[in-house]
């Protein structure tokens, strides 16, 4: 491979390098040695939006299990029975799980708090943060704009390792016994230095820590990238939505990580040097802790559902056929929600904050709730007279709609101070935010992945049972979590191993759910696994896509495209555009209005 | 990946200083597009820096409101002529590395040394007198130790998981229950010592890696790497070390000046 540089690179810009003989970026580089050296040492985006994908998919997977855990010790509650006069603990399912039937009902908590935190904790900074930006936006974010690579590339790499430095010290908390603080690492439960637990609890803020550097890694990487790499001829609104979604990603990713940094940084000290901060009995501020902590956890839940919001914008225009509608409203809605969301962190306290900051968090919650109807309004203009093509990611993407609403949906009583004290710490609660990050996030994640899984491995996955293992999903997702808004309504609280036996249909119900939904998990991965080994081979635009992805190679070329694109049509310009690689008679444009014709 | 120059052949290039020759990395278009991202990620980096902070400017705040006599009392304890000299040395160091980005852009690579080796001195400067005049002092009487058998000792306390042991001669002025200490006229002195530390410590901190990528621009320099051509690295730790300096210039009054 030759390159041509110097003066004349900079004069005439990109010697698109016709000359090239470029081989696709999965190329192997001789043995196996030599292929782990060069995917570890590479600062090809591509490859590390695919490293992370493996990542965080693995972490997913690790929060899975714990989250089957959760739901096997919930089949039934803890009782203490009398036997033959003595008392006999029963329903404790992961003591004896874990080898010991005859555990007390307080030791069986302690499990089953570190089995809860252990999900939440995986789930949210190691999978559902970096999840979609580092992996999807990572490959297709440098490809979407027609340029090489991130603006960085091997601070992209940097924060690959970072993540897997972060995860480690995470999982050496766990290993070593776990931690029980829950994910929000609440003072007192994470700065009382009586607990044996210390150094478990010390590591898994470090891990919180350090993945938050990885995070602002990406954050700062994306945003200047968008800022300086775009094609020529691409304007800030011919940009795919996907990338304005990152966009307003990035920007709370860089803003409100650093505060998360320095709160655990404090809670750190606290453990080692009891500075007293967040500890009531030096004279600390325990609320204190929960202001800064949701300072950046509300805006990271938009860190979550914002790329998903930007996959679903793609989908539904590629396989509706169809301009997008609302295009700016869906993308200023994206940065209204970025900004909106760093004022109404005070909805996660009005049960500890005065009711005069309660009242007006709930007025600003209400805000929020705007921007995002506004998408989902302009996603059902655009199925309106499209020609929908049901495949996997069409799929999903519906079942977003319907999922990520009632998520959205019910945001709003837990944002009314009347009805969110009696919903407070319920499963209500629960339900809300599975309904938003697991009914939104994840399934636009696997709405992603299926859409793009052509573009970055070169092989069609099986699309019949994939979409059968997606309807699973879609009812094993839906009876996991409906019936926990019935458990929340009635007086169900999060986060305790046991329950009065009037909730155990409803939880069994839910144990029920999960268990299908794994399923539906797992036939997915063996699908797409399968398609490596055995799928067709992909074409380089199987769904007629506009985006510029689209017209490099299915998998692309290590330089990602042959010649430098030039924006000469919107994203979603299905109606005056024959999509580039495809066949003009499968996509005809369609027929200018007869003279004299109105539009409508 | 082969690099073919034509522009400048092998042994010219050879001959010619690293800044001269330097071309943007291959996803650039231009030079100029490659120095304005570079830039702006700085920025971007540095807001996070000042996101940082300002939790702790919001902890100070805080607590000042929570505990007003505590704090004042605390303040009593550090010695304002340190910290002004401490000022004017990180504000002089922060002229001379604007300087040597001057130095950079006009080829004067002398100068820019020489005034890269003044910042780097300046900043050791200031970590020097923060330990020896402000930190030690508060600190003596007391040392820190490995051996567990020394927790044994009723004026011992421990901390890193029983790993460290402090044992208390006749205590000092520093932060938090693991180090409370006789003299403290105010109960909740010691929240006042655990802000003090943990802004001026984190802030030190960035002082030292300051003094790390000052010394690595030094080095850099010596190989004739900056120059009008190229001076990316020098312009954005120019920009870290400003906000360095930035966040001292407003921990110095608050935690010095109000009483
Ligand atoms: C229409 C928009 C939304 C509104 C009005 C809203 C409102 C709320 C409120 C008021 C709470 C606090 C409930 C309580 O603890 O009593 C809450 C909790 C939560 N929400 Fe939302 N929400 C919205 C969207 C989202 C999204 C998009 C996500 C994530 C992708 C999300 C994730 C969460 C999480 C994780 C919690 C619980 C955290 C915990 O206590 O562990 N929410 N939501
Ligand atoms: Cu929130």
């Amino acid at each position: 491979m030759t390159t041509l540089h110097g003066d004349i690179h900079g004069a005439h810009g990109h010697h698109g390098g016709h000359d090239h003989h470029d081989g696709s970026y999965l190329e192997r580089k001789g043995g196996m040695i030599a292929t782990i050296i060069d995917w570890a040492t590479t600062i090809d985006h591509k490859k590390i939006g695919v490293m992370y994908l493996v990542a965080v998919l693995t972490m997913f997977f690790v929060g899975g299990i714990a989250a089957m855990l959760i739901r096997y010790e919930l089949i039934d509650p803890v009782t203490i029975a009398q036997v033959d006069g003595a008392s006999v603990t029963e329903g404790t399912r992961l003591a004896a799980l874990f080898g010991d039937k005859d555990m007390s009902v307080a030791e069986a908590d302690r499990i089953y708090n570190r089995v809860m935190t252990l999900h939440g904790a995986v789930m949210v900074f190691m999978f559902i943060v970096p999840g979609i930006p580092a992996s999807l936006g990572n490959f297709l974010l440098p490809l979407m704009l027609g340029a090489k690579d991130v603006a960085f590339p091997r601070l992209n790499l940097a924060s690959w390792y970072v993540y897997v430095f972060g995860s480690i010290f995470g999982i050496l908390a766990i290993v070593m016994g776990g931690v029980d603080t829950g994910w929000t690492f609440y003072t007192p439960y994470s700065s009382s230095h009586a607990d044996p637990g210390h150094w478990r609890v010390v590591f898994m803020i470090l891990a919180a820590f350090i993945l938050g550097f990885s995070s602002i890694f990406t954050g700062l990487n994306f945003i200047v990238t968008v800022h300086k790499l775009r094609a020529p001829g691409l304007g800030w609104f011919d940009l795919p939505l996907f990338v304005w979604a990152m966009y307003s990603t990035s920007v709370i990713q860089v803003l409100a990580t650093p505060v998360i940094g320095i709160t655990l940084l404090l809670l750190v000290f606290e453990r080692l040097f009891h500075v007293g901060i967040f500890d009531p009995a030096l004279g600390g501020d325990p609320v204190l802790f929960q202001h800064f902590f949701w300072f950046y956890s509300h805006p990271v839940v938009y860190v979550m559902i914002l790329p998903g919001m930007g996959i679903i914008s793609e989908c539904i225009a590629v396989h509706s056929r169809k301009q997008i509608f609302g295009y700016k409203a869906i993308a200023f809605s994206s940065l209204s929600i970025a900004a909106i969301s760093f004022l109404v962190w005070g909805h996660h306290l009005f049960t500890s904050e005065g009711e005069l900051a309660a009242t007006i968090f709930s007025a600003l919650t209400f805000l929020v709730a705007i921007p995002t109807a506004v998408k989902v309004f302009n996603w059902i203009g655009t199925l309106y007279k499209g020609s929908i093509q049901i495949n996997t990611p069409m799929l999903y993407t519906l079942f977003f709609l319907f999922t990520f609403s009632i998520g959205g949906l019910t945001g709003l009583p837990l944002g009314a101070l009347a009805t969110d004290l009696h919903l407070h710490d319920s499963y209500f609660v629960v339900a809300h935010f599975h309904y938003v990050m697991m009914g939104g996030t994840v399934i636009a994640f696997l709405a992603g992945i299926h859409h793009w899984w052509p573009k970055m491995f070169g092989r069609m996955y099986n699309e019949r049972w994939s979409m059968f293992a997606c309807v699973l999903v879609f009812i094993g997702f839906n009876t996991t979590f409906f019936t926990q808004f019935f458990l929340g309504t009635r007086g169900m609280p999060r986060r305790y191993a046991s329950y009065l036996p009037e909730y155990q249909t409803l939880h069994q119900i839910s144990s029920l759910g999960a268990g299908i939904l794994l399923v539906g998990f797992l036939l997915h991965l063996a699908l797409l696994v399968g398609s490596l080994i055995a799928g067709k081979k992909a074409p380089a635009n199987p769904w007629g896509g506009l985006t510029f992805e689209w017209e490099a190679d299915s998998p692309p070329t290590t330089h990602n495209f042959h010649h430098e694109p030039i924006a000469k049509h919107g994203p979603y310009a299905f109606d005056d555009v024959v999509p580039p690689h495809c066949d003009p008679k499968d996509y005809p444009l369609a027929d200018p209005l007869p003279e004299g014709a109105k539009a409508h | 990946m082969t690099t073919l120059d034509i522009n400048h052949g092998g042994d010219a290039k050879a001959n010619r200083p690293y800044h001269q020759t330097y071309t943007q990395a291959s996803h650039f278009r231009s030079k100029d597009e490659e120095f304005d991202a570079v830039k702006i990620g700085m920025w971007l980096f540095l807001a996070t820096e000042v996101l940082l902070f300002a939790g702790l400017f919001v902890g100070y705040a805080i607590f000042r409101m929570m505990h007003p006599e505590a704090f004042a009392n605390g303040s009593h304890y550090l010695d304002w002529k340190w910290g002004c000299l401490n000022t004017i040395v990180l504000l002089f160091s922060s002229w001379t590395i604007a300087t040597a980005i001057g130095n950079a852009q006009r080829n004067e690579q002398k100068a820019l040394r020489r005034n890269l080796l003044i910042t780097i001195a300046c900043a050791l400067l200031f970590v020097g007198i923060k330990l020896t005049f402000e930190y030690m002092p508060k600190w003596s009487g007391w040392f820190l130790s490995i051996d567990p058998a020394l927790s044994h000792y009723e004026s011992s306390k421990t901390a890193l998981g029983g790993m460290l042991h402090f044992v208390e001669g006749y205590g000092g002025k520093r932060p938090g229950s693991l180090f409370d200490y006789p003299f403290a006229e105010n109960p909740y002195e010691p929240m006042w010592w655990s802000i003090y530390y943990c802004a001026t410590g984190i802030h030190a901190t960035h002082v030292l890696i300051g003094v790390g990528l000052i010394s690595w621009l030094y080095l850099r320099a010596r190989k004739l790497h900056f120059g009008p051509g190229h001076y990316n690295a020098v312009e954005i730790v120019g920009l870290y070390w400003h906000i360095v300096d930035l966040i001292w210039i407003f921990l110095f009054p608050l935690l010095y000046l109000i009483h």
